[in-house]
């Protein structure tokens, strides 16, 4: 499928999803409007023609910066077709929640996961968003640009293992 | 000259402290703790081409209770600092610690969140290698140094 039919075929389904497309170097990205990713993201992966089976990979993207916002950024592939579309959700700093696609790819769970403890985006409908990466007392999203970069907790370990030695 | 003219030529005298010491360092078994890839470069200290083996410690245990030498290679995370004291804690006494790399040595390049900065916020630290990673010359070097402590050590 190249890549004028498969833009021409999302937005002819989704006139109001599709926020806005681009197209470098043979890359195909599209940005989507946040209540409609469960179904373009369901279309996606089940129309014949697109068939993008496999979820390569899930994240997050800070923003608020430049753009007063969080993304989400979700890379799809056909196995079959072997083919590859980006899909970009712009989220509000102030609310980063989303609707988890892990009823559309399993894989997504631990992905959403990962996305929710580096970034603090809440995935609703999730089955199980618990925090993978970091410790379980660990406060605060650290890929967070507002994070401080040597925000260790806590600052020094020497306090907790060597405070019984001279 | 004193007692050894008496014993004749077949017949060495030492002190126990000597000869404990010597025993402990020309069998030293080390605790592997990789973390990174500096773990790549102490497996090549065992391999044939650095032979570890001329130095006596190449029984590379995989149970802290059967080693007397740790070798930290690599990045130590907070998560992985629990891990690290435990193990510490589970070798028999007399243990010595080699900090091998720069991230174990003072977190290196990792300033970061995650990253603890210092093996030595976690346990005592006998050797201090830096590098990234060192060169096996360089662990077998730092072994070396472990052992001339170990020879002036008393019992």
């Amino acid at each position: 499928m190249n890549i004028d039919s498969v833009v021409a075929l999302v937005k002819s389904n989704f006139p109001e999803a599709v926020i806005n497309y681009y197209d470098f170097r043979g890359e195909l990205t599209f940005v989507i409007e946040k209540e409609q990713i469960t179904t373009v993201a369901a279309f996606f992966k089940k129309n014949q023609e697109l068939d993008c089976n496999y979820l390569s990979d899930l994240c997050g993207v800070d923003k608020i910066k430049t753009d007063g916002i969080f993304e989400v950024v979700y890379h799809l592939y056909s196995i079959q077709k072997k083919h590859r579309v980006r899909l970009k959700v712009p989220l509000p700093s102030d609310n980063p929640t989303i609707s988890t696609v892990t009823t559309i790819w399993n894989t997504a769970n631990w992905h959403e996961r990962e996305t929710y403890d580096m970034f603090g985006i809440q995935f609703q409908g999730h089955p199980d968003l618990r925090k993978i990466l970091m410790p379980e007392d660990f406060e605060g999203h650290p890929l967070r640009k507002d994070y401080p970069i040597h925000g260790r907790q806590p600052a020094t370990l020497r306090d907790i293992y060597r405070k019984d030695e001279e | 000259m004193g007692i050894e003219s008496h014993l004749g030529d077949n017949i060495l005298t030492t002190t126990l402290t000597t000869m404990v010491n010597w025993a402990r360092k020309s069998s030293l078994w080390p605790m592997p703790f990789g973390l990174a890839c500096c773990a790549i470069e102490m497996m090549a200290v065992v391999a044939p081409r650095h032979d570890l083996a001329r130095f006596g410690a190449e029984v590379f245990r995989f149970s802290p209770r059967q080693s007397d030498l740790m070798i930290v290679a690599g990045t130590l995370t907070y998560k992985m600092a629990s891990v690290a004291r435990k193990i510490y804690e589970q070798m028999p006494e007399p243990k010595w610690v080699i900090a091998m790399g720069a991230c174990a040595v003072s977190g290196g390049i990792f300033n970061t969140y995650s990253v603890v900065q210092g093996l030595e916020e976690v346990m005592p630290v006998d050797v201090y290698l830096p590098g990234c990673p060192p060169r096996p010359e360089a662990l077998i070097h730092a072994i070396m140094e472990i052992q001339k402590k170990i020879q002036k050590e008393s019992l």
